[in-house]
């Protein structure tokens, strides 16, 4: 079957006074129908700005260098902005980060989910448009729709706030939804309540989704492959289940061992990688995790490595699993 | 809402006592009183001048006699124009300014906001630093070069305009624009730099991602909350507007309320001096209340406790 969304080596940069910073340096991935791809790395690794050059959200200072985004046979890095917007919020729709200022605080949020769909059909009536908004704030678990419909964000929690902004994002049905990290500002009772019913309308609804998270233990729940970023480059790429049994990056390791446990203290539960993501106006042209990487060799620093098949969906980016890599502080070496 | 105009409307009524107060003590303190004057008045003639006036009683008795005059709604008689008193220098005065005023902030208005607007879309490019070179001008020059720029351009060069009167609709146009300038400059700038700011917050982002035009973006979503900083700042403009500037009302001899103002400072009519400070008091304080609503109308965020 054909992907929803396929991205080719896509490279963003920004052009700022420091320089140009190469934030996405060669990304390409496939999203398949119905599927939730998760894209996971730290904050900085470029997962925002790959989300957000696939719907041309960026700042003007941001500029699609090369690649591609193919998406219902066009290329959405070359399409009129006429087309770009009948894509967005129909076909393609977006969930953002920060509930908190997602929201435009002066218009009451039934008037922002509803400027959602009017945008699309215009020929919807106000009492339909009504109607729609009220069936989808009742999907997302929004209390008394009807009277909620003239609240205004600051009277919504967070959780609420990123409910309105799901119910925003799927009114049209489209076929893809990027949410990019949105539970990360939410607590984590409320977090694992929007994960459910963000699981339960994708069935319901059919559509493809990106899930964009920092945090390895959200993708665990929610998807069933995974894209692991680290400086504008995916480092590795498996099924869930091959990230959480044969993890083949130290960087996956890494993020794997700072999985907060649930029944940890809030203090003590995460153990990051030491060390801070590369500066993306001199990008290292090693590996860019080479300077925090404990099994690091003289190659990792001045060579980037091609990726590695290890089997269909899983390809990894790393010296240790070259053929000639020594045997020795090697977690990938096996006979 | 009601209770908590209400309890701003008593800080108000707070402000204005202390500001009448402050004023008062500070005016009789400064040596020197309306009659003394190069022109010698002889000591008797002084003396019952000042016991007409109660001049020579407590100070804080002359203070309460005033405060109940006041609310009577009687400022009292000019000290140096016998015959007049101060309620008829600002029903005569304020009239005048307030009409110059307020056709200024009309302009004002009309050319600031779409020049933010125009700069902020076209940041960084020649409309954006037309606005911005033109703005800063504005801020940077004083207006009486501004008005003496006009008048020598427009009246003598070119002899356009008058130099002077508000008798026809030509005069205006030069105070206006001198008495706007500044203001204009401050709004543009001010409307500019709240609407790149707006423009780059999240929710604008998220208005895009549906699908909107640019121009839908902007009207519906990012005008709005550009406004909320310009109108905060409306309400001490409107009022420093509508009160008259005494420079303009000298360069273009218009009898406002702002050359009555300085002249009173200058001539120690206390009673003057007193009713101007109070009036101008009083009008601005109002003017903010008034934008206080109007706030509280667009922005729904406002809480009232
Ligand atoms: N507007 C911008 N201007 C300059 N650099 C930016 C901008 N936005 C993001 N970047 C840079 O791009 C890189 C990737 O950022 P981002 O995609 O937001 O990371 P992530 O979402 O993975 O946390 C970072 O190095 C960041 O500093
Ligand atoms: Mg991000």
């Amino acid at each position: 079957m054909e992907p929803v969304l396929t991205v080719k080596n896509l490279k963003t940069s920004f052009m700022t006074s420091n320089g140009e910073v190469q934030a996405v340096r060669g990304v390409s991935f496939q999203v398949e129908k119905g599927e939730i791809l998760g894209i996971v790395g730290e904050s900085g690794s470029g997962k925002s700005v790959t989300s957000m050059s696939i719907l041309r959200l960026l700042a003007d200072t941001a500029k699609i260098v090369d690649g591609e985004v193919i998406f219902g046979g066009n290329d959405l890095t070359k399409v009129t902005n006429r087309k770009m917007r009948e894509i967005r919020g129909e076909k393609i729709a977006m969930i953002f980060q920060d509930p908190m200022s997602s929201l435009n605080p002066l218009i009451p949020v039934g008037e922002q989910v509803a400027e959602m769909i009017r945008v699309h059909h215009k020929e919807l009536s106000k009492d339909e448009l009504n109607e729609k908004v009220f069936e989808l704030f009742g999907q997302v678990r929004i209390p008394e729709p009807e009277k909620r419909y003239k609240s205004y964000p600051h009277e919504f929690s967070g959780g609420m706030r990123q409910r309105v902004m799901i119910a925003m994002a799927l009114a049209n049905r489209p076929e893809l939804l990027i949410a990019d990290e949105p539970t990360t500002a939410l607590d984590v009772t409320i977090q694992d309540q929007i994960l459910k019913q963000l699981r339960a309308l994708q069935k319901e609804y059919e559509t493809s989704i990106i899930f964009i998270t920092h945090d390895l233990g959200v993708v665990a729940e929610l998807c069933e492959r995974v894209i692991v970023m680290y400086g504008g480059l995916i480092m590795e790429e498996a099924t869930i289940d091959d990230i959480f049994e044969h993890p083949k990056h130290p960087y996956t390791l890494g993020l794997l061992e700072s999985i907060p446990a649930i029944d940890q203290e809030k203090a003590n539960r995460l153990s990051p990688i030491p060390g801070s993501p590369p500066d993306m106006t001199k990008p290292p042209i090693g590996c860019p995790f080479a300077p925090r990487c404990p099994y690091a060799r003289q190659i990792c620093a001045s060579e980037c490595p091609e990726y590695v098949n290890i089997n269909d969906t899983h390809r990894s980016m790393c010296w240790l699993l070259d053929p000639d890599a020594p045997a020795d502080n090697n977690p990938f070496y096996s006979l | 809402m009601v209770k908590y105009f209400a309890k701003r409307f008593a800080m108000m009524l707070i402000a204005l006592f202390m500001i009448v107060l402050i004023t008062f003590v500070i005016m009789h303190s400064i040596p020197g009183g309306p009659f003394t004057s190069d022109r010698k008045v002889s000591e008797d003639v002084e003396k019952a001048l000042n016991e007409k006036y109660n001049l020579d009683a407590p100070l804080y008795e002359q203070f309460f006699e005033y405060i109940g005059n006041l609310l009577k709604g009687d400022m009292g008689p000019s000290f140096k124009y016998t015959g007049k008193s101060v309620n008829d220098f600002i029903a005569n005065g304020f009239p005048v300014s307030a009409k110059l005023g307020g056709i200024t902030i009309i302009f004002v208005l009309i050319a600031a906001i779409p020049m933010g607007i125009l700069a902020a879309i076209k940041n960084g490019r020649w409309q954006d630093m037309t606005v911005m070179a033109v703005a800063t001008i504005g801020v940077t020059i004083p207006s009486f070069v501004i008005a003496s720029v006009l008048i020598y351009t427009f009246s003598f060069r070119l002899d356009w305009l008058p130099t002077y009167g508000l008798d026809t609709w030509k005069g205006y146009i030069l105070p206006v624009v001198a008495l706007g300038g500044y203001s204009l400059s401050y709004l543009a700038r001010l409307m500019r730099s709240s609407l790149l700011e707006v423009m780059g917050q999240d929710y604008i982002r998220t208005a895009r991602a549906k699908g909107l035009t640019e121009l839908k973006v902007i009207t519906k979503h990012a005008l709005r909350n550009a406004l909320i900083p310009v109108i905060t700042v409306l309400g001490p403009t409107v009022a420093g507007l509508m009160t008259g500037s005494f420079v303009i009302e000298k360069i273009f001899a218009i009898p406002g309320l702002g050359v009555h103002f300085v002249n009173s400072v200058s001539q120690r009519d206390y009673t003057t001096i007193m009713g101007v400070t109070v009036f101008y008091a009083t009008f601005l304080l109002a003017m903010v209340f008034i934008v206080d609503i109007f706030y509280c109308l667009i922005d729904p965020r406002i809480k009232f406790e």
